[in-house]
């Protein structure tokens, strides 16, 4: 008994010592970025692996230290859970030495993580989730939103699609938060132009068959179908109804189409399909730049979040350069006040709330033979400026606004 | 416009005729299920990985040699087959004589591991696959469109059930899977060889679900997950036609998927709870199945 009680404080003090050592060689002489994404789930396509290698060419371009001090990139699987993610945000915090956290693709991840980092006080710079509540209701000093949100999706679209006429809505709704935020939005942005909203049908997420429900949208002779839905569940949206005939009269509205989804689509069955980008490979020099350096390494081109994820990197180390040091409060002032300008990121700026504000694209799918490289799958109908894109402070639910 | 149960009468057509095409694929995996419970008494858990895994044979046999759908049609069930035939006699054989509880185990095993490797070499993003050519455009029929492919789809689906169907009920083959089904032992004292038709019978279930595969490759292109997504439905399917039953699987095949895509029409947020709301209905009152025997 008394062997085993020294034994256990033995083992304690140990524990503690070593914990005490790697907490305090961490802390002292070294930048840490935690990318927490999904690493094998229905997102990582998209995020995943090329939002960590996305992270690791900003560090790269900045030679691998900022202010002297090396930095480093871990990253972890959330499996699209709250909980794991938030265990994982609290670990990195705590015992890892972890300064930042970034892309938490998957909204119900980052809302979780961002009270955690906010009560730590870190920073987190969300590149990969979308719901638009991250800079509404949930907002916080600690937290940037970097990358599309579900109001840059609708409004740009809603808008675009309207005003060319198609005044007559019937909205495919994904029935969860995402989905019942993104149709809310869309559907005030359509009647505020005076367009007409028809009818709506609900769908759970997974769903198979997208014929039923296309049917019920072109019964209805609406001018324009709205599709709040994303990642494998558009791609069938489009497939079946272009299968199905329904885009000949009626027009798509992909509220949250990236580019993975027309490659897996296929480009012959999407010409002419618009949507609200932030982000695409072959627009101009500097993306190029990124987005061939991306492709040689990951051998496909980046993604929209792969491609912010190297964003919010680029411009938190920047941040770390400017002020010297990685005390937060000095940090946070300075990601508030610096401009954003990377390869990603054209004139950009941090608002109150914490989103970046920042140009968007109107993007097109050009017709197959226009298709050279097989990605170049765009062409860019419009710039819509940051302040038209992203939703005003004056409609905003965040806190921090009425301070 | 006349209206039925308040929508247009055109529309219901068309939602009826689409319930039917995707009802062909309830009944020609849970047509695979069916017979290998019926023969080896497992739950076949590696069904939806087997189904994934054809379409994936198509797949990359477009994209690595060319071959083009046709071929894959008949060569993907036949690869699969024979990776069925492997499974049962390297693996499943040496569980018969103990709890069915590890043979479901392992069916679930193979799957995890089978979907595991291809998301890791493929990633969790779909892979086009063309129609092909002879199978794109379709027919207005007036109260909806067509696409050539949905048609051929029923078509091929309704035949390869018939034609299970009469196989099994029909033939002197037939007559003496049916036979190991009730009584092995008995059948086997007959000089009847009972393992190898337990083998074959697997092989044969694994191919049907490849089949279906290829068949789903060009509607939902090819991803690692479509099987595990789809393979839940079909056990729903097979549970309320009555485990082992061909014939209920197949007319509930169908049947579940109209009834599933009137769903949709009707309130469509519990589309994807009807088929086990059904199930639990049918087991309270008919713990057998519709057509299972009690």
């Amino acid at each position: 008994m008394q062997l085993s009680r020294r034994a256990f404080g033995a083992t304690a003090i140990a524990g503690a010592v070593s914990l005490a050592a790697g907490r305090s060689r961490a802390a002292a002489d070294k930048v840490k970025i935690g990318v927490l994404t999904d690493m094998s789930g229905s997102l990582s396509a998209v995020l995943g692996t090329g939002s960590v290698d996305g992270t690791r060419m900003a560090v790269e371009d900045f030679g691998g230290s900022a202010a002297g001090m090396p930095v480093e990139v871990v990253f972890a699987d959330h499996q699209n859970k709250a909980d794991v993610g938030s265990a994982i945000a609290r670990r990195w915090l705590d015992q890892d030495g972890v300064d930042v956290i970034t892309d938490l693709g998957n909204s119900a991840v980052a809302i979780a993580s961002q009270s955690i980092v906010k009560e730590k006080n870190k920073i987190i710079i969300i590149s990969g989730a979308s719901s638009s509540d991250l800079t509404g209701k949930f907002c916080n000093p600690n937290s940037f939103h970097w990358g599309y949100d579900t109001y840059m999706f609708s409004a740009g679209l809603a808008s675009e699609l309207t005003l060319q006429g198609g005044n007559t809505w019937f909205f495919l709704t994904a029935d969860y938060a995402f989905g019942h935020a993104l149709e809310t939005d869309a559907t005030r942005k359509v009647e505020e132009l005076g367009g007409k909203v028809l009818g709506r049908a609900r769908y759970p997420i997974n769903t198979l068959d997208m014929a039923s429900l296309l049917l019920q949208a072109q019964t209805s002779g609406a001018k324009v179908i709205g599709l709040v839905a994303s990642g494998d569940d558009l791609e069938r949206f489009i497939k079946q109804g272009n299968e199905f005939g329904i885009w000949r009269k009626q027009k798509a509205a992909a509220f949250g189409l990236q580019l993975y989804n027309v490659m897996s689509i296929g480009v012959e069955s999407m010409q002419g399909i618009v949507h609200n980008s932030i982000f695409y490979w072959d627009r101009d020099d500097k993306s190029r730049d990124f987005g061939r350096r991306f492709w040689k390494r990951n051998s496909k081109p980046p993604s929209e979040a792969h491609a912010i994820a190297y964003s919010a990197a680029t411009q938190y180390l920047k941040a770390v350069r400017a002020a010297g040091t990685k005390d937060t409060a000095t940090l946070l002032k300075v990601m508030h006040e610096l401009p954003v300008d990377d390869l990603v990121t054209p004139g950009g700026k941090v608002r109150v709330d914490g989103r970046l504000i920042r140009p968007t694209w109107l993007l097109e799918v050009k017709p197959k033979d226009q298709i050279k490289e097989g990605w170049d799958a765009f062409s860019v109908v419009r710039e819509i400026p940051g302040e038209k894109a992203f939703r005003p402070l004056s409609e905003s639910a965040c806190p921090l606004v009425k301070l | 416009m006349e209206e039925l149960l308040g929508i247009p009468v055109q529309a219901l057509f068309g939602q009826i005729l689409l319930g039917l095409i995707n009802g062909s694929f309830y009944a020609i995996l849970s047509l695979g299920l069916a017979i290998i419970f019926g023969l080896l008494n497992i739950i076949n858990f590696t069904h939806g990985a087997q189904y994934m895994l054809g379409a994936f044979l198509a797949w990359m046999g477009l994209s690595y040699l060319g071959v083009g759908y046709w071929t894959a049609l008949l060569i993907a069930p036949l690869l699969v087959g024979l990776t069925g035939i492997a499974i049962e006699r390297l693996l499943l054989a040496r569980l018969a004589n103990v709890d069915h509880l590890y043979g479901f185990l392992l069916t679930y095993g193979i799957a995890l591991v089978i979907q595991g490797l291809f998301r890791n070499y493929y990633g969790a993003s779909a892979l086009p696959y063309p129609v092909p050519a002879e199978l794109r455009g379709g027919y207005d029929l007036g109260f909806m469109f067509l696409p050539t492919y949905r048609g051929w789809v029923v078509a091929i689906s309704l035949a390869i059930c018939l034609a299970t169907w009469l196989l099994i009920e029909k033939t002197r083959l037939g007559s003496h899977l049916r036979a190991a089904t009730e009584k092995p032992g008995l059948t086997e004292a007959f000089g009847i060889n009972v393992p190898l038709l337990v083998t074959m019978t697997y092989g044969a279930g694994a191919a049907l679900a490849a089949f279906a595969g290829v068949l789903a490759a060009p509607i939902y292109s090819v991803n690692p997950q479509m099987g595990a997504d789809l393979i839940i439905v079909v056990f729903g399917v097979v549970v309320i036609g009555g485990m082992g039953s061909i014939l209920g699987a197949i007319v509930t095949g169908f049947g579940l998927g109209l009834i599933e895509g009137l769903t949709k029409v009707f309130y469509a947020p519990a589309s994807d709870i009807v088929i086990f709301v059904i199930m639990i209905v049918i087991l309270l009152v008919r713990p057998a199945g519709l057509f299972g025997k009690a």
